[in-house]
């Protein structure tokens, strides 16, 4: 507006002509920064349509020999090319179920002593050494697992398990057999380790989110800190500890390398969780570089497919989980 | 500890081999048993004559694919090929370096090559119907050995495996029930025991498990001090891994039998004869493509042959016997050649 009175009408137009071009150039750079942002997007679901045609294209010739039995079956027979899927299938879960069933609440115990009970100077090195227990690389956990957790659980824990249990009806089945120190049990052990930061860090992340107002209002009520966690800080914070735990459940459906070595690659069906067991991906990693024959390599990928179908239930699970939350409470 | 030696050594080597990318570089992929002598000729070999072999140890079936796609001079395979598959591929097989399979056990009081152990009881064990091994079959090969009264944990490779192949097929060779229960591939189903990664993970789980019995490379039974077993071979004698076994095995074999030289070393006669020898083998186009690399491969597998035979030893390998070598040498004159049907390299002895 100074502008303006001084330099009079013709430096005027002139400036509203320059104005406008810079705004048209602005224009321009924000269509463009739209259509790459939008690239970007796309490109993820080019990419996920991808793996998925190309999965469902290498898994068809075993899905058109083996059909629905595929999924049932336990026979994994290189040498007369039967195959099924239910044994890795069974693995997987059972080990991810392990890994969750020690993580969610451990996981949820560190995230509240640290946002709500933990002195002050203690929260840093805590929360820096649950941020590097995520960055280890996962073959780490599985030379460990092997070379160290794996005897220690052979000589000391799994002897007194098969002796604490071994006349229970249920749990001696479930405990049974001899101690190899590796197997199903091991793999569900070392994955919670691996997701506890996941779980963690997240869940710290939200907790602290939660309005000092609410939680103090708690406080001043006479509430104990257990009310104040459970009737404030989880109901708020349901959402984001949800995410965690699936993006922990995520890792652990997936995990490869360290399930590999501590989980004893046998393709059976056992009823003890001692006795060594195999997942889908620990399969796929120890057989694709030498499976000869299409019939075995798609049957491979075929595995892999059905990962890929298990990690979808699972997130769409959680989301319709979180839907209903969200509707209950309005 | 040793193993991570090993893994560094064998990383040094190949970062040697790969960091000058000189005019012209052998390619090949293939077999992870042969690849630390491979590497150490190919580092050897390019201090001599400057040039570098590029080796892939991605596993043999990926070694097969490689070839037939035409990505690389030559694939590498611990299983060979049968004469159709060659013929059909136009490929050329020849064996390059021999090893030993030993079964390891993991027995309080039992010293390395003191338990004899002969191939229809190790195929009974490796289907679980031996389970203890105070069991009468064992205790009558050994009758001065205190077998304890100890369940029998069966440790075999989870991943596919050269290793494997040659193992079942010596236990299929010994015992019909072996054969029609389990078979021979790469990869079996296992009625049994857990399953661990690589020769390494048998040998750790071995080292680990009481009562244990597994397979591993000779190499890894050595450098791991494990409990190796003697074996009672074809002519019923009890023998101990050696090289001189090995190579007794490998000489008594009939080379010839078998198109590309696809001898199984399992099970061969002669009294000094070990059992479960095993041979690796290379492919090759019978006209290839990039004539001048393939030229190069040739040149510097009859080096292997010729003063590759101590690293081979220091290594635990076994070099091919000379008369084996003279017919592969025969048969790349007689059958790789050049467009015009010109032989590619013809050794000059």
């Amino acid at each position: 507006m100074v502008d303006l009175a001084l330099h009079g009408q013709s430096v005027v137009t002139g400036e509203i002509r320059s104005r406008a071009k810079i705004l048209d150039r602005l224009r321009i750079g924000d269509a463009v920064f739209r259509q790459l942002t939008r690239a970007a997007a796309v490109m993820v679901l080019v990419i996920l349509g991808g793996v998925m045609i190309s999965l469902v294209i290498g898994a068809s010739p075993a899905l058109r020999e083996f059909g629905l039995g595929f999924l049932v079956e336990e026979t994994w027979n290189p040498v007369t090319e039967r195959f099924g899927a239910i044994a890795p299938i069974y693995g997987t879960i059972v080990t991810s179920f392990i890994a969750m069933l020690i993580a969610v609440p451990v996981g949820l115990m560190i995230a509240v002593f640290l946002t709500e009970l933990c002195p002050m100077w203690l929260r840093r090195p805590i929360g820096i050494a649950i941020e590097l227990l995520a960055g280890i690389p996962s073959i780490i956990y599985g030379i460990w697992g092997l070379f160290v957790f794996a005897p220690f659980l052979q000589q000391y824990v799994q002897p007194a398990l098969i002796g604490l249990f071994g006349n229970v009806p249920i749990l001696s089945t479930l405990f049974a057999g001899p101690p190899y120190g590796i197997g199903v049990l091991t793999a569900g052990l070392i994955l919670a380790i691996m997701v506890l930061p996941f779980i963690t860090s997240i869940s710290r992340d939200v907790f602290d989110a939660v309005p000092p107002m609410l939680k103090e209002s708690a406080y001043g009520l006479g509430c104990t800190t257990w009310e104040v966690v459970r009737y404030v800080v989880l109901p708020y914070t349901r959402v984001g500890v949800i995410g965690g735990v699936m993006l922990g459940l995520g890792r652990a459906l997936g995990e490869t390398m360290a399930v590999t070595f501590v989980i004893g690659n046998a393709h059976r069906i056992s009823a003890s969780i001692l006795a060594p067991g195999t997942t889908i991906s620990a399969t796929i990693a120890n057989e694709f570089t030498e499976a000869v024959g299409d019939l075995y390599t798609s049957s491979l990928i075929a595995l892999g497919l059905i990962l890929f179908v298990i990690t979808f239930i699972v997130l769409a699970c959680a989301r319709y989980m979180l839907m209903r939350l969200e509707r209950r409470i309005g | 500890m040793r193993l991570i030696h090993t893994v560094a050594a064998a990383a040094l080597v190949s970062a040697a081999i790969i960091a000058p990318a000189s005019a012209v570089d052998i390619s090949g992929a293939g077999a992870t048993f042969p690849y630390p002598i491979y590497a150490k000729w190919a580092d050897a070999y390019k201090k001599e004559t400057g040039i570098g072999l590029n080796y892939q140890s991605i596993g043999s079936g990926g070694g097969i694919k490689q070839i037939q796609n035409k990505t690389v001079t030559f694939g590498a395979s611990d299983a060979p090929l049968k004469g159709d598959d060659l013929n059909k591929h136009g490929l050329v097989q020849f064996p390059m370096v021999m090893g030993g399979i030993v079964p390891v056990v993991n027995l309080e009081g039992v010293k390395p090559g003191e338990l004899v152990i002969d191939g229809p009881t190790l195929a009974k064990i490796f289907l679980a119907d031996i389970k203890s091994w105070d069991d009468p079959a064992i205790a009558k090969l050994n009758p001065n050995v205190k077998l304890p009264n100890q369940a029998i944990a069966v440790v075999h490779r989870s991943d596919g495996s050269g290793t494997t192949f040659n193992f079942v097929y010596y236990l299929s060779d010994v015992s019909a029930d072996f054969k029609s229960k389990v078979g021979v591939n790469t990869s079996v189903q296992w009625p049994a025991g857990i399953g661990a990664k690589g020769n390494e993970g048998v040998a750790n789980n071995v080292a680990n498990t009481k009562g244990s019995v597994g397979y591993v490379e000779y190499a890894y039974a050595k450098q791991n001090k494990l409990t190796f077993t003697k074996m009672v071979n074809k002519d019923g004698k009890a023998v101990a891994p050696t090289s001189e076994t090995f190579q007794a095995a490998a000489a008594n074999a009939d080379w010839k039998s078998q198109p590309g030289f696809g001898v199984i070393l399992a099970n061969q006669p002669g009294a000094t004869s070990w059992p479960m020898t095993a041979a690796t083998w290379i492919l090759m186009y019978r006209v290839p493509q990039d004539v001048a690399n393939s030229t190069e491969a040739l040149k510097f597998f009859d080096w292997a042959y010729k003063t590759g035979g101590r690293m081979a030893e220091e290594l635990d390998y076994v070099p091919m016997p000379a008369n084996v070598v003279k017919d592969v040498e025969g048969t790349w004159a007689a059958e790789i050649k050049d467009a015009n049907g010109k032989p590619l390299y013809s050794v000059t002895n």
